[in-house]
């Protein structure tokens, strides 16, 4: 059989086969599927959908190792979101997506169309967007010998643009960025992350899933029109690596246009109200294609299209390019034949197009006319789950033979206040708050835990007494050292994240940001973290409902760090009972809750451990690597316990995890986001380990708690039914941060002069001047 | 007694609004579509905050040619009480309602905090349960915020006590410091000549439960369901 003929008809040739980057046995599989040789505008549809980012072909046989069923959720991987029952009659959905590449080619518009990506997949569920969080990644911002000064301000840049555009985005859409994380390392400079989560809640039984059904149901295509913007954004943008020319594939990252997005999001929600819609599918990657053979294949049937309806931005457009094209702000959806009238009725209302293209059909075929031929028709099936599934060959990294680390402590005299300040003016330590003062945080007014101000983003829920709480977090150089230790470390800080704001861990979406995997080290990496992950999840009772993997972050033929983010979500039954990080008030005692109290470390282990952490690389600048902290899940498991507990009965003031810089960075910022700004700590630690293990060392496992003294026996009784140390280490103060350990004052400094070096350090950093000089 | 906020295409913080004055002050409240030209029922009319046509323009520039504000000029010509709140104070400011522009902000950012402003004239419908001089903590989240007028306008304003609100430090004094945006004369917010229409850049509607923080906005709206219930019973 000839394949069907298309007005643009060009030859494929195999040099044309070679430049979709399909590998041989794949255009072998596509000759076996079809029974024929494809025509191009099916080559381009099998290249899109058959590329890492839409197929998960390396990914794939991983993934199923993750931990995805518990009683709460209501959809798993699978859907444009995952869905979970959070408590009164309603679903959270809520998923994370990379945009690392198109954000390094276009800054702006990347991180921009990133967002607006993420947020279509939540309110395609049925789902009203409540919140936003980013989670990224930048090289160095600082003058470094190591970099060339123009690597630098290609940095600063960057964390403009991708700044500037998260904010552009989500400001004009109205979905409050309430959180997120941000973090500096050399490694991300020519490949920096933008991770961006949405979450959104709709009534549970009110929710919408991406399926096409009903023979003759019409397939309706609404929202912006189609454009030649974002051609290959998907197979060439996103799954392949980075070289010099990269800059010249600026044309493959999309445009975004929020306030047209917001008019799609309303236009959507009351359109679903009407109950005319039967299925509906956002266009994102891989556009048309995707949408319309996603749909069709979950709901076991066909779609035929007629691309003459699609409403058109240019002229001239082929059919290639039409089912390629990742224009943003598209839906495609099915409606109840008879009832499109309804469906029309809304989109014509919030000024959109929405325009019949095609029809649901029985014989599981995605069909697709274009001036009257049929230009492709293709099993619908083959194209969305018969992709290649590939078993990648592993290999760890050859072992280092480091033994005892090289680290150069500081001496006993060593001035340990002057290494704090350095610490705190590190940009992945000091303040975010020239980054979240430029997102519209509050919007919705639902945010009781601002940007900054607590562990977690926490956004109520109004008309209930529950809020939710939501962490994302993952650390690149443990990973680096050890994957599976390292991701575990991922989830069980964003669960202990969750847990500081006094909300239950409930559910986890993940993105997993890694090089190469046809390189075997990388796909090592990779199967080493989703064992960590899936490990950690199941000791903390966390299913994991989707997730995004991108792939083939390397520029210049180098990987990045492996960078698996956990997004994990919480639940706070009473919202009242809402905790944020700051000190409250003067005298309350402040508590170390420590899991792993009283259990023993070998000296050459800590010094490994320690020379992993935040302090020992860019304080110390040890040239040591080191090894991730030990984890012990089930004393993350009490911790995360006895927090939820100490919150939901309202026994604290305060709560902080300790992690990035160690215990003496914790205890800082919680005088720093203080109720007034100008409370501080007084502590007292005792110990076998050198000082600076102690002030700067980042085991996990711990938190930080303030209580007034009337609470204190009752907070030290709930840890106690935990098996949790909690040892009183001091008291919240108005006078000078101080820090003594085994009895030596080792830090000691006006909270003022403290604040004023983590408050500024990321602000001049772009501005290329130095850290605030002591007063 | 009704209240009305307005929904263009792109406002944001219309369901925040509405909110505030229905679920919070228990007020009876209705959505405005834009294309409404018709606004008989309704006692006072919020332009809430938000991009609305998506500002790509100018702040507000489009929004003033909607059906909607053909309305709400004949409304506030009347004397009915309009309430802009960030990009309603833009739109009203665009109209002709209220003088003077909002330009992009001093540092040419976006910015999203709270600030404080001091309450310049409590002889408003907007701010009749202030204290004179009182220190109100309230949000603001806006590009273009950055109030300005020619000086002939800017010396009726001071001299009609048009200033409603201007930003300060938390302890009342006007300073640089406590100027977010560079607003002209500290300005945060204005009333009409006749007092009837004011527009602000702080977000009341965002500190009007204390779970998030501040409760000052509440003056602000409070005192206009006073006025209005003021000037309901002198009606009837």
């Amino acid at each position: 059989m000839p394949a069907p003929a298309a007005l643009d008809d060009i030859k494929v040739t195999p040099q044309i086969v070679a430049e979709h980057g399909l590998a041989p046995e794949e255009y072998a599989r596509i000759q076996q599927i079809l029974g024929r040789d494809p025509n191009f505008t099916e080559l381009g549809i099998f290249t899109v959908m058959w590329s890492e980012h839409c197929s998960y072909k390396s990914s794939r046989v991983h993934l199923k190792r993750l931990p995805t069923r518990a009683p709460q959720v209501l959809q798993g991987p699978g859907e444009n979101a995952g869905v979970v029952d959070v408590g009164d009659g309603i679903a959270a959905a809520f998923k994370m997506e990379s945009h690392n590449h198109p954000s390094y080619v276009e800054p702006f518009q990347g991180a921009a169309t990133g967002v607006g990506g993420i947020l279509r997949d939540i309110f395609t569920m049925g789902a009203r967007p409540i919140a936003v969080l980013d989670s990224l990644r930048f090289g160095s911002i600082t003058p470094d010998a190591a970099l060339a000064p123009e690597v630098v301000a290609r940095n600063r840049r960057l964390v403009d643009g991708i700044v500037r555009g998260i904010a552009f985005y989500g400001n004009c859409f109205g979905v409050p960025t309430a959180g997120g994380e941000v973090v500096f390392e050399p490694g991300y400079s020519g490949n920096p992350l933008v991770n961006v989560l949405a979450l959104g809640v709709a009534p549970k039984e009110k929710l919408f899933f991406a399926r096409a059904k009903g023979e003759g149901n019409p397939v309706i295509y609404v929202g912006a029109k189609t454009g030649r913007d974002g051609i290959h954004g998907a197979s060439l943008l996103a799954s392949a690596e980075f070289s010099e020319e990269s800059q010249q594939k600026r044309p493959n990252v999309q445009v975004g246009d929020p306030f047209l997005e917001k008019l799609l999001l309303e236009a959507c929600l009351e359109a679903m109200a009407t109950g005319a819609i039967v299925g509906i599918q956002d266009m994102g990657a891989a556009g048309l294609t995707s949408s319309s053979c996603e749909m069709a294949s979950r709901g076991g049937v066909g779609v035929d299209i007629d691309l003459d309806h699609v409403p058109q931005r240019e002229s001239g457009m082929t059919a290639y390019e039409m089912m390629l094209s990742e224009s943003q702000e598209r839906m495609l959806l099915v409606a109840e034949r008879g009832r499109e009238h309804e469906v029309f009725g809304v989109f014509k209302k919030w000024g959109l197009d929405a325009v019949e293209i095609g029809t649901v059909t029985s014989d599981k075929l995605l069909r697709v006319r274009h001036r009257g031929r049929v230009v492709a028709e293709i099993p619908a099936d083959a194209i969305a789950e018969q992709g290649p599934v590939y078993q990648r060959p592993l290999a760890p990294p050859a072992r280092s033979t480091e033994s005892a680390p090289s680290l150069t402590l500081a001496t006993k005299s060593a001035d340990l206040t002057s290494n704090f300040r350095s610490l705190l003016a590190a940009p992945t330590i000091a303040s975010k708050r020239w980054i979240f003062e430029q997102y519209d945080h509050m919007v919705r007014t639902n945010t009781l835990v601002l940007p900054g101000a607590g562990d977690a983003a926490v956004v109520r829920l109004k008309g209930t007494k529950r809020a939710l709480a939501i962490s994302a977090d993952g650390n690149g150089r443990w990973c680096s050292l050890d994957p599976r230790t390292g991701a575990m470390h991922a989830v069980a800080e964003a669960a202990r994240n969750v847990a500081a704001v006094g909300a239950r861990p409930w559910a986890a979406t993940n993105c997993l940001n890694f090089g190469n995997p046809e390189k075997p080290e990388v796909m090592w990496q990779f199967s080493e973290a989703v064992d960590g992950i899936a490990e950690a999840c199941r000791a903390l009772s966390i299913p994991i409902t989707g997730g995004n993997v991108s792939f083939y972050n390397d520029t210049l033929g180098k990987s990045i760090d492996p960078t698996p983010i956990l997004g994990v979500l919480g639940v706070l039954e009473d919202a009242s009972r809402v905790l944020s990080m700051g000190f409250r008030a003067e005298g309350d005692a402040i508590l170390l809750l420590d899991g792993r109290a009283g259990e023993p470390s070998a000296d050459n282990e800590l010094s490994r451990e320690f020379a992993s952490s935040e302090y020992a690389r860019t304080v110390l600048r040890a040239q040591s690597r080191g090894t991730p902290p030990s984890i012990d899940l089930a004393a993350e498991k009490r911790l995360i316990e006895s927090l939820v507990a100490l919150a939901a009965q309202g026994l604290l003031a305060s709560a902080h995890d300790i992690s990035d810089g160690g215990l003496a960075t914790a205890l800082a910022e919680s005088g720093f986001v203080s109720a007034s700004g100008d409370l501080s700590a007084a502590v007292a630690v005792e110990g076998a380990e050198p000082a600076e293990f102690a002030l700067f060392g980042e085991r996990g496992a711990r938190a930080i708690v303030t209580t007034p003294e009337t609470s204190l026996a009752g907070v030290q009784h709930v840890a106690a039914q935990w098996g949790l140390g909690a040892h009183v280490i001091g008291h919240v103060t108005r006078d000078p941060f101080e820090f003594t350990y085994n009895g030596a004052v080792v830090i000691r400094d006006s909270p003022a002069s403290l604040r004023a070096v983590w408050a500024s350090a990321i602000e001049r950093a772009l501005l290329g001047e130095p850290a605030a000089k002591q007063p | 007694m009704k209240l009305g906020v307005v929904i263009f295409p792109g406002s944001n913080c219309d369901h925040d609004a509405f909110y505030a004055l229905n679920e919070v002050l228990g007020q009876p409240v209705e959505f405005i579509w834009h294309q409404s030209e018709n606004l008989s029922g309704f006692d006072a009319i919020v332009l809430p905050g938000g991009f609305s046509y998506g500002d790509y323009l100018r702040t507000g520039a489009i929004a003033r040619f909607s059906p909607v504000m053909r309305a709400v000029e004949r409304f506030a010509r009347s004397g009915g009480l309009v309430l802009g709140i960030c990009n309603g104070f833009q739109i009203l400011c665009e109209a002709g309602l209220l003088p003077g522009a909002l330009m992009r902000n001093r540092g040419l950012r976006f910015i999203c905090k709270h600030i404080h402003i001091r309450v310049e004239n409590v002889a408003t419908p907007f701010t009749s349960l202030a204290i004179p001089g009182q220190v109100l903590r309230i949000p603001i989240a806006h590009a273009d915020g950055n109030y300005f007028c020619d000086e002939a306008t800017l010396r009726e304003l001071q001299r009609n006590e048009q200033i409603v609100f201007r930003y300060c430090t938390p302890d009342g004094r006007l300073d640089p410091a406590g100027n977010p945006n560079g607003s002209l004369d500290s300005i945060a917010g204005v009333c009409s000549r006749e007092r009837n229409v004011m527009g602000l850049m702080p977000h009341p509607e965002r500190a009007d439960e204390s779970i998030l923080g501040s409760t000052d906005g509440l003056v602000v709206l409070r005192s206009l369901v006073n006025s209005l219930a003021r000037q309901t019973a002198a009606v009837s």
